[in-house]
């Protein structure tokens, strides 16, 4: 580990890798830095994502790849269920190999990476920042013209440098997932299941990583939160659907379901992935975020370098791209989460009963929108007031 | 203030995401939280996965 570098990247989840690796590319000298001794461990993920999505950002390797599905099948709080083909291909991944995997990209490209590497402190007072790692049971310092903090959803980083990154109750779900064997999984299809018994303020999912195999987790709005945990939740919700299943693993975590932070870059600092709250709002999805982010950000870094200007302003051309691209979309998805968020049971089970007339090739996630808004008065009058602003 | 059950915690960083005064503060494995700043809001309490925190009384206070 040197003194010095162009470019320190604070976590290898998927965001880190991939900034850390496009800026590389450019020629710079970047550090990449994980707390954890092995990157892509522990998994803290679903795993899910589609496919062309994920190929228009990266090269996909095909031993990341568990599975692959073609539709989805959304249960109401009856059971009932509404089919949809995917646009297109779902995978659900191996996380643990794909981070991996870009971590090890990113060291093709000369990235030095660093595991068991915890930043405990970044002096963005001094120039250039002085980053403190604890390493291998030392205390090192690094200057760094450039920090990219893609330290998770527990990010510190981005606060060390004045940015407000708290985020309310309401922003964030509380998850818990087992890998569960033992299944007679239906291999093609990705299933959520929505009810405020099993999961208030958010959704349940089984996403088979095989025929016998799935992650089967649930997430649960945190200002809705009750007296149960969300594992407890999960265990009411195995117990009655997967009583034969058997848990391999226990994952747990935090996923926001916010608007991006108003700041993603200050002097010296791009944030990229959870820690900048860049992730799907709807279904909690932060994979192609974070690489689209990484992406932006470690072009960004890289030019700044070449140019040695650092000041947020000339940074801002990273947030500026997030806003016009992933970020506008997003922004719309954030409104559409504020709307389900307003779904009582009885009408999630209301619209799932006026979607039975359709045959499953004729539904898509758009249909089944206008469906819940034209039949059900109620629904439409929720959504003027959310996305017209019209009180 | 609030105390971690260190048996229990997953250390997957939730309540920090949360916490308004920066009390919270996730390193290797641990959960760090540092007593002087919390202001017992609770917000950690509820957003935790695996209920490994709560909220205790300050010793000296009253617990409510």
């Amino acid at each position: 580990m040197r003194a010095d570098y162009d470019v320190v990247v604070v976590g290898a989840g998927p965001a880190g890798s991939m900034a850390a690796q496009v800026a590389s590319q450019q020629g710079v000298r970047v550090a990449l830095l994980e707390k954890d001794g092995e990157i892509g461990i522990p998994v803290r993920c679903a795993e899910a994502t589609s496919e062309v999505d994920l190929q228009r950002l990266i090269e996909i390797q095909p031993q990341w790849i568990a599975n692959y599905v073609t539709r989805a099948r959304l249960f109401a709080p009856t059971l009932q269920s509404v089919e949809i083909p995917l646009p297109s291909r779902g995978i659900i991944l191996y996380r643990r190999l794909f981070d991996s995997g870009l971590a090890e990209a990113a060291a093709r490209a000369g990235v030095e990476v660093f595991t068991k590497a915890y930043v405990s402190g970044v002096d963005f007072n001094r120039q250039p920042p002085l980053v403190t790692v604890n390493y291998r049971q030392e205390v090192k310092q690094i200057r760094a013209k450039i920090v990219i903090a893609a330290d998770g959803v527990e990010s510190r980083v981005a606060r060390w440098a004045g940015i407000r990154t708290q985020t309310v109750l309401k922003d964030i779900e509380s998850c818990a997932q087992y890998l569960m064997g033992n299944l007679e999984t239906v291999t093609d299809s990705i299933d959520f299941y929505f009810s405020s018994r099993w999961a208030p303020g958010g959704y349940a999912w089984v996403f088979p990583k095989g025929k016998s195999v799935a992650n089967v987790g649930l997430g649960v709005n945190c200002a809705w939160r009750n007296t149960y945990t969300p594992l407890a939740h999960l265990d009411a919700f195995c117990q009655e659907l997967f009583p034969q299943g058997t848990r391999l693993a226990t994952v747990v975590g935090g996923v926001p379901v916010a608007q991006t932070l108003k700041q993603i870059v200050a002097d010296h600092l791009l944030v990229v992935g959870d820690a900048a709250r860049q992730a799907n709002p709807v279904t909690g999805g932060g994979i192609l975020a974070a690489i689209t982010a990484g992406q932006l950000a470690g072009t960004v870094a890289a030019e700044a370098i070449k140019k040695n200007t650092y000041r947020a302003e000339f940074l801002m051309r990273y947030q500026r791209a997030w806003a016009r691209t992933v970020g506008r979309d997003y922004a719309r998805f954030y409104k559409i989460k504020e709307w389900m968020l307003t779904l009582k049971d009885d009408d999630l089970n209301h619209i799932a009963d006026s979607l039975q007339q359709y045959a499953p090739a004729d539904l898509s996630l758009l249909t089944v929108f206008k469906v819940a808004l034209t039949k059900h008065p109620r629904l439409l009058w929720l959504a003027l007031k959310l996305f017209a602003g019209y009180k | 203030m609030i105390e971690v059950d260190v048996e229990l915690c997953d250390h997957c960083g939730t309540c920090v995401a949360v916490c308004p005064m920066d009390c919270m503060l996730l390193s290797v494995n641990t959960l760090h939280i540092v007593a002087d700043l919390c202001n017992g809001c609770g917000a950690c309490v509820r957003v935790c996965p695996l209920g490994a925190l709560k909220k205790v009384a300050k010793q000296g206070e009253l617990q409510q």
